[in-house]
């Protein structure tokens, strides 16, 4: 099923034209309008008309997100302060938030974009669509109510309210589909499993969409187990209007970017120069339709690759991978670029293993792991231990291409890291 | 007959660590190995008080696990190891963690198998005699 289906299935010989004519109306109009972006171009000696090419991307300046809060609160607008028709905000936990103003029309392609992610995951205009996320500055909520709308599927706006309200407008109005953020659809299968209520018998939900914060696949199994439903990943960010940047279809197998609205790079975040195509590296996009604020090359620090290959969809926009980690959280051990995210999904994968570890670099390029193992992963046996010390080892050499050392301590002997604080001790003497 | 196994980084002061929260419980050790693998080891105990060693070690956050075995007793004269391997060989026994000793003129064999029930069996079929937890206690 197609939203779109020209735009959609667009040949890429034809895709990548419409991309450079979009990239280059889009460079001369910053170039015009845009101070920030004059100071760049002048700065690196750059004409309007440099770019022939899409290759040529590469000759832009990146914009970051500490550009943003810089201009903010409206210091990027490539149209006069009166034009634009909404605001949304990027969650600054500290000082100002990054503000993002759209054009009428802006927000007309950001919910084409949203409809068409939908549609691709069989959405109709007979579904139900209870958009559970937070409406307001923040893009989830709005963003998505606008696309389904545009389905024409009921929407019921019901925000994260209660729980029990949450289920009432389900259950009364046969809710199919949802808008939801992960650790809450966990706590939402809780909810009604103490109140006898089985999804899969008592409800018409059958898909969700989850995002807005990181998780695993493994959550998104336990998801779709625990509630009988299908979940779709997707990516957003505010900064490229936040959902429908780049969704899975039903084969869901990575999550088809939206090309025809936005320029992808991968690039190595310490050089900055591009990647080879299926290299894992930072994500850099360019919007190629804003009017009200267009941004070149936004550095997203989200580390993910383009998966190869064409879709069975028949979709001819390129698939990101899972997003893997922020390029923040990137170390270089002995040349080879590690994400601490690859550790994690190893070690995880081990049932024996418990959930705390800590990455230490030691001496002049050690990577040593210290490892819990979980509870209940001693049996006695030294032998088994020395085994599983071992599997870990094979398995994260495998995967990162360096041979970590790799030592298993008891569950509850380290430090306890909660959330974001930083399993990454760097103790090397280079 | 259980023993009980502990989870050790391998590095100084552990092995004094253990021993002293047993000591300090009155846990008295009536047989112990220690074998390490790296920067781990395991350490395991045949205690006189298994509940509270085992209690007692969990509650200084130690990571222990109990470990059945068998514990034969075989005549102190040449030839009788061999018998008891002998017989567990022919009944597609196979040994893990052995370890022997001869205390009071009595040779003891602790022996950890993955066939417990089978080798308990075969053993006590062979005439060798199996000691409870209690007759350990009293060597």
């Amino acid at each position: 099923m197609f939203w779109d289906q020209e735009s959609e299935t667009l040949a890429r010989s034809l895709l990548e034209p419409l991309q450079l004519a979009r990239l280059q109306e889009t460079v001369r109009r910053v170039a015009a309008r845009v101070p920030f972006y004059q100071r760049k171009f002048a700065e690196s000696d750059l004409q309007a008309d440099a770019i022939r090419s899409l290759a040529d991307v590469r000759r832009l300046p990146f914009t970051t997100s500490d550009d943003l809060r810089a201009h903010y609160p409206n210091g990027l607008l490539a149209v006069s302060a009166e034009e634009p028709v909404r605001l949304h905000t990027s969650s600054g936990t500290t000082g100002k938030p990054k503000a993002l103003l759209f054009s009428r029309n802006d927000l007309h392609c950001a919910a084409e974009l949203v409809a068409r992610s939908l549609v691709m995951t069989g959405v109709t205009h007979r579904d139900v669509f209870q958009n559970m996320m937070s409406y307001g500055l923040f893009t989830g909520g709005l963003m998505m109510h606008y696309g389904a709308e545009k389905v024409g599927c009921l929407v019921i706006p019901s925000g994260p309210g209660t729980s029990e309200r949450q289920l009432m407008l389900m259950q009364d109005f046969r809710t199919t589909a949802t808008h939801i953020l992960p650790s809450y659809a966990l706590y939402f299968a809780g909810f009604l499993e103490q109140r006898g209520i089985d999804s899969r018998r008592d409800l018409a939900w059958r898909k969700a969409f989850i995002g807005a914060e990181p998780y695993t696949e493994e959550t998104r199994r336990k998801i779709e187990e625990a509630l009988g439903l299908e979940v779709f990943n997707s990516y957003g960010l505010t900064e490229m209007n936040g959902p429908g940047v780049a969704f899975e279809c039903r084969e869901r197998c990575g999550m088809h970017l939206w090309e025809d609205n936005f320029l992808l790079e991968i690039i190595d975040p310490q050089t900055g120069e591009p990647l080879p195509e299926g290299e894992r590296g930072e994500l850099v996009l360019t919007t190629l339709r804003r009017e009200a604020m267009p941004i070149l090359r936004y550095r997203t620090r989200d580390i993910t690759r383009i998966l190869p290959g064409p879709c069975p969809c028949g979709r001819t926009h390129r698939r990101l991978d899972r997003i893997m980690g922020r390029s923040d959280d990137m170390l270089i051990v002995r040349g080879v670029n590690i994400f601490p995210q690859q550790i994690e999904r190893v070690l995880m994968a081990h049932p024996q293993v418990g959930r705390n570890y800590v990455i230490q670099l030691e001496g002049l390029d050690d990577l040593t792991l210290e490892v819990e193992l979980a509870a209940t992963g001693f049996d006695g046996e030294v032998e088994h231990v020395a085994s599983l010390q071992h599997q870990l080892t094979e398995k994260l050499k495998a995967e990162l291409w360096v041979r970590p050392k790799v030592n298993l301590v008891p569950a509850g002997s380290l430090p306890v890291c909660d959330g974001k604080a930083r399993r990454v001790i760097d103790r090397r003497s280079m | 007959m259980n023993l009980v196994a502990v989870f050790v980084e391998n590095k100084p002061g552990q092995t004094a660590r253990i021993t002293k929260i047993l000591a300090e419980a009155g846990v008295n050790i009536c047989w112990v190995t220690i074998a390490h693998s790296g920067s781990f080891g395991v350490m395991k105990f045949l205690v006189d008080n298994l509940d509270l060693a085992v209690q007692q070690l969990k509650g200084k956050g130690l990571m222990v696990s109990l470990l059945e075995v068998v514990a034969v007793e075989v005549t102190d004269k040449p030839g009788a190891l061999q018998a008891v391997a002998e017989c567990l060989g022919r009944h597609d026994v196979n040994l893990g963690n052995c370890s022997g000793f001869v205390a009071n003129n009595r040779a003891i064999l602790i022996l950890e198998v993955q066939e417990l029930a089978q080798a308990r069996q075969v053993l006590e079929a062979e005439g060798l005699r199996l000691l409870t937890p209690a007759e350990m206690l009293r060597l």
